[in-house]
């Protein structure tokens, strides 16, 4: 087994989300301030505590073919969309990659939940005959793993990393291991996730997660804020393309930025509670800081998990606090874009590599009065505008129900 | 009782909806998986779409016997009601 020494780079970007639907609209909505999120006006939701959502801003079934989407669950068309942008972006197809040496780990929270329900409906109302044959395909969790390795031509292993809304962030980890141990040459990394229906919108309202501020779509998702009250469901997908640093050199691809290392650690504490101080999150930051070979004054911006929920955002401040310190600047993404649940990491990574690249910090939309809390209190959130600043490595981080914790470190190409 | 041509435009109809296959390909002659590049789970699927046009149920075990859109026109028409 050869050295985990390798320098990964980021070659590609691609993002379906409730911003726009690619990277430059989403990036360009995410730094104006807009929202992605409004208020469900079908019938089935006036019985439902929680309104809102964060849709897509493109219609996916627009941006593919009739028949191809029609074989694909929702989860699957953001999950090919976002992976072809990138794919394409990168040039990797271009660069004579043998097949087998192409991977794919694409992860997601729920999976093809749409096609479950809808399907489950076909059969208490027209019978078993009547299930659609693609009904397994589209509802499995591998599906939009599956879906983008199809896309792509990829024949080097096809992974599926399923931990909840650390799914995405899960699946760049996976990549990164990948590169190291040379088990493939480019790998396509994401996470996707669409299940904007009755039966989750009712679970996660069940478990008072969700924000019931349904007269302000705009204002109802605010990280850190004394008045969160819960997040926002939202739905895409966010795609980027992985190779080491010497392989893209030699075919000169354009690099984004690198990604350094990678940390994974468990809650141990409760299937769904965060631990209250963050405690398994702190320690994937600080794993991923070694991992990367950096130490915490190198860090400038955390692209935070902050959903938005009463306890999550000031346990992972703690977690932030106690393992970067409290230079770092903050910012929490989900204030525009809702809970992506597993595209959340990849598409929150698309924004630190973004942020990187461009040295600058996306704002904390709805931040207007930062909760008491001493870490929250303590550390510098970027609120009201972007903030330029010089920026040498960032974090993402994020956390799934299950207590999972995973930590990224990008770097500037 | 649908006409020959019927059943034909039909399943025309069908084979484009579920498979994207444009009407004027969609000829007796042609072979569903060579030519028209329809999969087994397409054919379930456009199975289920003849017994609604149709009302023509075509069994597994037959369903496995048409492998030609000339195949499924005769099928149809030798068993509609």
């Amino acid at each position: 087994m050869s050295a985990p020494t390798s320098d990964v780079v980021v070659t590609g970007l691609g993002a379906t989300t409730p911003l726009g639907g690619d990277v430059a609209s989403t990036w360009e909505a995410l730094l104006a301030g807009r929202s992605g999120v409004s208020r469900i006006t079908d019938d089935w939701v006036k019985e439902f505590p929680a309104q809102l959502v964060a849709r897509l801003a493109s219609d996916p079934t627009e941006q593919i073919d009739r028949v191809r989407a029609r074989r694909l669950d929702r989860s699957q068309q953001v999950a090919v969309i976002a992976a072809e942008q990138a794919w394409k972006e990168s040039g990797a197809a271009d660069a004579g990659v043998a097949p087998e040496r192409i991977a794919v780990v694409f992860g997601t929270g729920i999976g093809g939940a749409l096609t479950l329900l809808g399907q489950d409906d076909v059969l208490e109302e027209k019978g078993p005959k009547r299930v659609s044959p693609f009904t397994i395909p589209m509802l499995m969790p591998n599906g939009p793993a599956a879906a983008v390795g199809l896309a792509i031509g990829a024949k080097g292993g096809v992974h599926a990393p399923v931990s909840a809304c650390a799914s995405g962030a899960e699946a760049i980890r996976w990549g990164l291991d990948l590169l190291r141990f040379d088990r493939a040459d480019v790998v396509l990394v994401g996470g996707a996730e669409a299940c904007v229906h009755p039966l989750p919108m009712a679970g996660f309202a069940a478990m008072r997660a969700m924000s019931t501020r349904n007269d302000e779509p705009e204002r109802a998702s605010r990280p850190f804020d004394k008045g969160r009250d819960g997040f926002v469901l939202g739905e895409g997908a966010a795609a980027l393309v992985l190779e080491r640093a010497d392989s893209a050199a030699a075919r000169g691809a354009r690099v984004h930025a690198r990604l350094a290392g990678a940390g994974a650690t468990a809650d141990g504490y409760d299937l769904v509670a965060p631990h209250p101080e963050g405690e398994g999150a702190g320690r994937a930051i600080t794993a991923a800081l070694r991992d990367a070979g950096l130490s915490a004054s190198d860090i400038g911006h955390v692209n935070a998990h902050a959903t938005s929920t009463p306890v999550g955002d000031t346990a992972e401040a703690s977690a932030i606090r106690n393992s970067l310190g409290e230079h770092v600047l903050v910012s929490a993404t989900k204030s525009q874009t809702g809970h992506l649940l597993g595209a959340a990491g990849a598409l929150e990574s698309v924004f630190a590599i973004l942020a990187l690249r461009e040295q600058v910090v996306p704002a904390t939309a709805n931040l207007d009065d930062p909760d008491d809390d001493a870490a929250v209190q303590a550390l510098d959130i970027v609120r009201s505008e972007p903030r330029k600043a010089t920026l040498r490595a960032a974090v993402n981080d994020s956390f799934g129900f299950g207590g999972h914790n995973i930590a990224l470190v990008f770097t500037t190409a | 009782m649908a006409s020959t041509q019927e059943i034909q435009a039909g399943l025309g109809e069908i084979l484009e909806e579920v498979a994207g296959v444009a009407p004027a390909d969609a000829t007796p002659e042609k072979s569903f998986t060579d030519d028209l590049d329809v999969d087994s789970l397409s054919m379930v699927e456009i199975a289920t779409a003849v017994e609604d046009k149709f009302g023509v149920a075509i069994p597994d075990d037959q369903l496995a016997n048409i492998k030609t859109v000339g195949d499924a026109i005769s099928f149809i028409e030798s068993n509609q009601g």
